[in-house]
């Protein structure tokens, strides 16, 4: 009976200590697996320092028809970004 | 040889024997791409068989400057032939189905580990030096394989019985690769290199807690094949070296 | 190209929805799989990327032809570590496949029941080691053309995996080149070997763009929908007067008189390659398809027991772990 290896989301630390980031996926039988699997086919040209692994069908997804309200309201709060605010030159680096 | 002392006439074969064992076994690993069970094995036998061509490059090249002849790695490599040769008969074994490779890959690994590590203590700071480069990327491929051999070996019926299979046919390729002879004692003696037998305890110790838990059973036979460190030969290898250095035999004038 | 000749899907969604769908390809926006897409434009993508993936796999045979074989240490480590990207490439498309409801193994029957093609170029033997150069130079410079424009794609795996893929790529193209040099100014023997490679990837080089497609209702719809980015008549006069003057380069001799500069159409003319040597290949008859897919079915057939040993390996973990807790 074959059935096909479950697929993997993979999420890679650079090596600027950002964080974590979606690469892409594979497939692979288990978590150990998957870590070295992604070793081996997302950091082939040195761009990790740290893997994450998970199960593609553990992610739950906000569904596009919420794209309004759940992003929307964020919108409005220019207040949130620097910009927003005029500091006079002569103050100095803020 | 006449301007090479004893001491280098060993230091050239105990390279080659790396150089030729990582050349070897990279080759044949290679042949696996674009043929391996999932495409993410195909991708990482390449990882390894990469890191052993690059590791040839190293051992092979320093093999050629300890001559002084003039010749570089890619001259051993392509130019010289069977009875030159001085690789470990385990890695010239064929590929065989999937099992038969990567056991051969952990028979290999488990004594390529403790080995590089020895030699990261080398008199020679140049052997020293690769041997730390290598040792990185070897204590990845030891890990992958006896992972791999743990889950096949413990996988299902016929996954276990391929790789018992497999542990049966090359068990006795292993002998070779913890015996030392002069050319090993000699630059034992010298603090350069670390002396094959030197490497058994460790060697035995992962090997059987390994194939334990991969359910397998150690074959009780106890002969063990030698030759390849001599340059005593399996067939294999001169068709191995036949496809390989066609180029640069038929062509002796090109560069590439 | 990769994706050569993909028929798009018709659709019978709700025309409203439709047009609202097309209004968001048209303001640029990426199209993610949960999206609502019409089900023309869902098939059609599993058409094109399962195309593009089985090429990026089956394309590894022709040049995994030569690995064994390269002339040195350097020259084995770069041929393996191109075919490696290679599957990686094919590896990173399935996964885009998939974000559309397919399986990878579903992809990999349908390219061994020949239901699903791959690249007609790879049905092509790879004879000397000038033909390592040739591909990389041609087929890849070829391949280039189509997925940098790719890279904007509305599909936003696909994009995803283009702009990865495109990244990548860099290096396979220069370093085909890079052989060619090597050849063309080398022994006479070495020149020989890159003309006569030469001579043999132009025309499937120029085949690989697809027939004309100026007036197809496929390709129309694709254009519409942003997963065919330009005809492929633009790209294949954007190949030809590339290459050109880098055969000239090389000092070697494009195989087809009619190569001559156009001044008033600003580019090279040319003769169009044998179409009906191009269906034979599409329809199974070329050169090596019958070894290509042969390989693919062994490696697949082959690896059956590892796929499943891994498989029941890690089941059982499972239910250790289970039964502990």
């Amino acid at each position: 009976m074959s059935q096909e290896w479950p697929l993997w989301e993979i999420f890679i630390r650079g090596q600027h200590g950002l964080n974590h980031r979606h690469v892409g996926s594979l497939h692979a039988p288990d978590a150990g697996m998957a870590i070295k699997h992604a070793r081996d086919v997302y950091t082939r040209r040195n761009e990790g320092v740290s893997i994450w692994v998970v199960p593609s069908a553990a992610i739950t997804a906000s569904s596009p028809s919420d794209k309004g309200p759940l992003f929307e309201p964020a919108n409005s709060k220019v207040y949130r970004h620097p910009t927003f605010f005029d500091i006079p030159e002569d103050v100095g680096k803020m | 040889m006449d301007t090479m002392t004893d001491l280098d006439t060993a230091l050239f074969a105990g390279l080659c024997r790396l150089g030729d064992s990582t050349l070897v076994l990279g080759h044949r690993v290679s042949e696996w791409c674009g043929h391996a069970p999932v495409l993410e094995e195909d991708i990482a036998l390449a990882n390894v068989a990469l890191d052993l061509i690059g590791q040839t490059q190293m051992w092979l090249g320093l093999a050629a400057e300890i001559e002084g002849k003039g010749r570089d790695a890619d001259a051993l490599a392509f130019r010289r032939d069977v009875w030159e040769f001085r690789n470990l008969l385990l890695v010239e074994r064929p590929n065989g189905d999937f099992g038969h490779t990567l056991m051969r890959q952990f028979l290999f690994d488990a004594w390529h580990q403790p080995m590089l590590k020895a030699l990261e203590s080398s008199g020679d700071p140049r052997i020293a030096g690769i041997a730390a480069k290598a040792g990185r990327e070897v204590a990845y491929h030891l890990e992958r394989s006896a992972d791999l051999v743990i889950r096949l070996g413990d996988g299902s019926l016929e996954s276990h019985n391929r790789m018992q299979a497999a542990l049966d046919t090359l068990w006795p390729y292993t002998g070779e690769m913890m015996t030392a002879d002069a050319t090993d004692q000699a630059l034992a003696e010298a603090g350069i290199m670390a002396a094959p037998d030197s490497i058994r305890p460790e060697w035995d110790a992962l090997v059987r807690d390994v194939l334990a838990e991969a359910t397998l059973g150690i074959p009780p036979g106890t002969h063990m094949h030698k030759g390849g460190k001599q340059g005593q030969h399996s067939e294999h290898l001169g068709h191995m070296l036949a496809t390989m250095q066609w180029l640069q035999r038929a062509y002796p004038d090109a560069t590439w | 190209m990769y994706a050569q000749m993909v028929k798009s899907e018709a659709t019978n969604d709700d025309p409203e929805k439709l047009a609202a769908f097309q209004a968001r390809i048209d303001a640029g926006e990426k199209i993610e799989p949960k999206d609502w897409m019409p089900e023309g434009y869902r098939k059609t993508l599993v058409r094109q990327i399962g195309q593009h993936a089985h090429s990026e796999i089956v394309g590894q045979l022709p040049e995994g032809n030569w690995i064994t074989r390269a002339p040195t240490l350097e020259r084995k480590a770069i041929l393996l570590a191109k075919v490696q990207d290679e599957a990686g490439h094919g590896l990173y498309l399935y996964c885009a496949a998939e974000t559309l409801g397919v399986s990878r193994d579903d992809l990999t029957e349908a390219l061994l029941s020949g239901k699903m093609k791959y690249s007609s170029i790879f049905n092509y033997p790879t004879l000397t080691w000038a033909d390592m150069g040739a591909v990389g130079w041609l087929v890849d410079g070829a391949a280039i053309m189509n997925q940098v424009p790719l890279q904007r794609t509305s599909f936003g795996p696909y994009a995803r995996a283009m702009v990865r893929i495109c990244k990548e790529e860099s290096f396979h193209q220069r370093q085909g080149y890079d052989i060619m040099m090597k050849m063309a100014f080398g022994t006479p023997a070495q020149k020989a070997m890159a003309q006569d490679a030469l001579n043999r990837f132009w025309y499937p080089s120029l085949m690989m763009f697809g027939p004309s497609d100026k007036d197809s209702v496929h390709s129309a719809q694709s254009m519409a929908w942003r997963i065919k980015m330009n005809t492929n008549d633009e790209l294949r006069q954007k190949f030809v007067d590339q290459t050109v003057p880098q055969a000239e380069y090389l000092g070697l001799t494009i195989p087809d008189p009619a190569v001559v500069w156009n001044a008033e159409k600003g580019g090279y003319d040319y003769s169009e390659p044998d179409w009906t040597e191009f269906f034979e290949v599409i329809k199974g008859n070329g050169p090596c398809n019958a070894e290509r897919i042969a390989a693919r079915q062994k490696a697949w057939d082959d690896g059956a027991w590892v796929r499943d040993g891994l498989m029941a390996h890690a089941r059982k973990r499972a239910g250790a772990q289970v039964a502990a807790e």
